[in-house]
């Protein structure tokens, strides 16, 4: 006999355990924060407002993958494969937002090498940023098998622990964006 | 994948394999008790390696100024040896037997995610080989199982050996986490009808508070090993003083992980204990709620006594009193199962079979290691003897004399289940002799070395008065011990083909495990008794009721 959805509490373990790791390096950025006394610092590398565009992007990404689920259960699949492809295409957005930004931090030599700004603000962004792309490859496998096979009750529920998992990314990215970019502005 | 169904009994029909060869059934297994075979005969195989890393180290160190290894070579077996014993031996271990023992217990048919679980363990393996593949690459790493920074920096570890090291447990540290996830959704979704929390198998118990353990634990090591790598790879300064960064954190990091290690690495020896006593003294456990609660105190404390490790680096006095504090504590919850334990015993008709004889040693060796524990947790006493051989036999008596000597009467009592046949008792009485006497020749001495000041991790030491004689006395033992391992392999391989049928349940035992055949089949019940209360099998022979 089954008490839980296996899927989705397979994730909520899954995900207190990442919270675990992500807090860890963001003690270790908060650690390192007042110790960067050489080369770039946040105030004169980072570009909150653009950002902050980005951020705009994976927020919503949630909301759209909220209306796909509801679509999934409504039995509605078109639409459901429409906002997936909406959730998709606003985190590539992000992944996009934070290429480039990583590509002009790194014109302007900033690496994990330069000083414990840069190797704290790539590890942190960095590993979010894998998380993304996991959460990516996750929705357009899903998208892909919504075109060869009928949704049942198993693939609703790796619908939604996928989904846990993507507000879950989502959630860590506002602690991330308020601790890195927000205090700029401070 | 499309069409694979999640039961694994259905599997091997649902897929259609090309030539079925044995060794491609073992490769593509899900079901629980292969991987739990695969997890057993891995450690096996990696604890003999381990084993004879320690051995040439007790060569080395058997009389001083020994020249059989050099510093460089020394460096890079004891290095290699903890690594393996911890994460290659100990904690497979421990989930191997959670993996084979886990759904027989809780009357289910398999683990809730069986392919999750065949990636877990085939992770660790590739983990485990990625170690080793360090020799290979010329050199092994030699910064020690916790690998310090700056010594595991590439100022000082400029050999690839460390970044081994770092993938290797990075690798180990996924498939553990996996593991942990599987065996807490299989605890909580798929326990039979009528097996409450309140009566679960203590064993079950342990695994379960353990993997909790696990999931908030292990993720401090991969932070601090991704931070480690980065740092190698990416010329970062997070562990190095150059650039402002702190050696001083990865050591918070590393204990914050380390410290909690150490109940993964013995809680689910608590609960084999839990199971041997009572079914070998003829008695339910005593005080089964205490046992259970316990353990969750246990847990709760070991995430806030990580700085233990750490007194020598000069904490401060608050922070010194506030961590000597918490480890003190963390011998009360332990204290109240070693007394559950003595007084399950007490006024039991005990049998002393070779499980039960490793049992009571358990409980002799480990609280010998407890008491040891309780001192480092008296600041200046540990200031004293910290790095020294007292470190060594304090850990040796928890780890190997606590937790291995509680796996040896775990795979005594199941050896029947898992294969139909019973290990030789008389083989395993020598077994057990031989290990016990060796196991104490060996570390019990190294108290007064630590205590007279000898170093760990040196490759040689002077001629002080006394020193020789009893690191020979030492190096002897290593070697009884290893010739009860040799024993133990003889005995398992002879039993295989020749032991005694053991039947459904050889020792009378009352927990789910018993109600099916040995070995079990694939589905493991054809029907799962009823569960009434903590010991089925008893309430089913007897069913007016009435007590032990």
């Amino acid at each position: 006999m089954t008490r839980f959805n296996t899927a989705k509490l397979a994730m909520s373990v899954f995900i207190a355990s990442e919270a675990v790791f992500f807090a860890f390096l963001i003690a270790a950025y908060i650690y390192y924060y007042a110790a960067v006394v050489h080369g770039p610092s946040p105030s004169d590398s980072l570009n909150p407002p653009r950002t902050l565009i980005f951020t705009i992007c994976l927020l919503a990404s949630s909301g759209t993958l909220w209306m796909a689920e509801r679509r999934l259960s409504a039995g509605r699949r078109p639409g459901f494969r429409l906002w997936l492809g909406a959730t998709i295409a606003l985190g590539a957005m992000f992944i996009f937002g934070q290429a480039t930004e990583y590509a002009g931090l790194i014109a302007k030599s900033l690496s994990p090498a330069r000083n414990l700004f840069g190797a704290t603000f790539f590890t942190l962004t960095g590993f979010h940023g894998l998380h993304v792309i996991c959460g990516l490859i996750s929705l357009s496998v899903l998208l892909g098998l919504t075109f060869v096979r009928s949704f049942g009750q198993k693939e609703i529920s790796g619908v939604a622990a996928i989904s846990m998992y993507w507000h879950f990314v989502d959630a860590v990215w506002i602690v991330i964006f308020s601790l890195v970019y927000l205090t700029v502005w401070l | 994948m499309s069409d694979t169904p999640f039961i694994p009994g259905l599997l091997d029909s649902a897929v259609p394999v090309p030539s079925r060869s044995v060794w491609l059934e073992w490769i593509s297994t899900v079901d629980h008790k292969r991987i739990g075979f695969l997890y057993l005969f891995t450690t096996l195989f990696f604890f003999c390696v381990g084993g004879l890393e320690a051995l040439l180290m007790r060569i080395q160190l058997a009389w001083p100024g020994n020249t059989f290894l050099g510093p460089d070579v020394y460096n890079q077996i004891f290095t290699m040896h903890g690594t393996t014993m911890v994460f290659l031996v100990v904690v497979p271990l421990l989930l191997g037997l959670a993996n084979y023992l886990t759904p027989l217990m809780i009357g289910a048919s398999d683990m809730a995610l069986p392919r999750l679980n065949a990636l877990s363990f085939w992770v660790f393996l590739f983990g485990g080989i990625l170690l080793y593949f360090s020799f290979a690459s010329g050199h092994a790493p030699s910064a020690g199982w916790f690998s310090y920074a700056p010594l595991s920096e590439k100022g000082y570890s400029t050999r690839s050996g460390q970044d081994y090291w770092a993938l290797a447990l990075l690798g180990i540290g996924v498939g553990t986490i996996a593991t942990a996830i599987n065996l807490i959704v299989t605890i909580v979704n798929l326990r039979t009808e009528g097996l409450t929390f309140r009566r679960l198998p203590l064993f079950v118990w342990m695994v379960f508070v353990n993997s909790f353990l696990i999931i908030f634990a292990l993720p401090a090591l991969n932070a601090s090993l991704v931070m480690l790598l980065i740092d190698r790879q990416l010329n970062a300064h997070f562990f190095t003083q150059l650039g402002g960064g702190s050696p001083l954190l990865w050591q918070h990091y590393f204990w914050s992980f380390g410290h909690p290690e150490v109940y993964i690495m013995v809680l689910p020896a608590f609960g084999i204990i839990s199971e041997v006593i009572p079914v070998f003294s003829r008695k339910p456990i005593f005080g089964y709620s205490f046992v259970a609660a316990s353990t969750v105190a246990i847990a709760l404390l070991s995430i806030g006594v990580w700085a233990h490790h750490m007194f020598a680096v000069g904490l401060g006095h608050a922070w010194e009193y506030a961590f000597g504090a918490s480890s003190l504590l963390i011998a009360v919850p332990t204290g109240v199962k070693v007394f559950n334990w003595i007084a399950t015993m007490w006024g039991g008709s005990i049998r002393f079979t070779t499980s039960m004889l490793f049992a009571i040693a358990f409980l002799f060796t480990f609280t010998i290691g407890g008491l040891s524990g309780v001192t480092f947790a008296t600041v200046p006493i540990d200031w004293q003897v910290t790095d020294t051989y007292y470190v060594v036999a304090h850990m040796h008596y928890v780890l190997f004399g606590g937790t291995l000597f509680a796996v040896m009467a775990g795979i005594y009592y199941w050896f029947p289940k898992m294969s139909g046949r019973m290990l030789s008792e008389r083989w395993g009485s020598a077994h057990f002799w031989l290990m016990f006497i060796g196991f104490h020749m060996t570390f019990f001495i190294q108290h007064f070395l630590g205590l007279d000041g000898m170093p760990r991790r040196v490759y040689t030491y002077p001629d002080h008065p006394g020193w020789a004689i009893m690191n020979l006395i030492s190096t002897i033992g290593a070697f009884v011990i290893g010739i009860s391992v040799l024993v133990l392999l003889s005995n398992i391989v002879v039993s295989l083909r020749r032991g005694d049928l053991a039947g459904d349940n050889p020792w009378e035992a009352w927990t789910l495990e018993w109600a099916t055949t040995s070995p079990p089949p694939e589905h493991n019940f054809d029907s799962v008794p009823p569960v009434r209360g903590p010991r089925p099998l008893w309430d089913l022979a007897h069913p007016e009721g009435g007590q032990a």
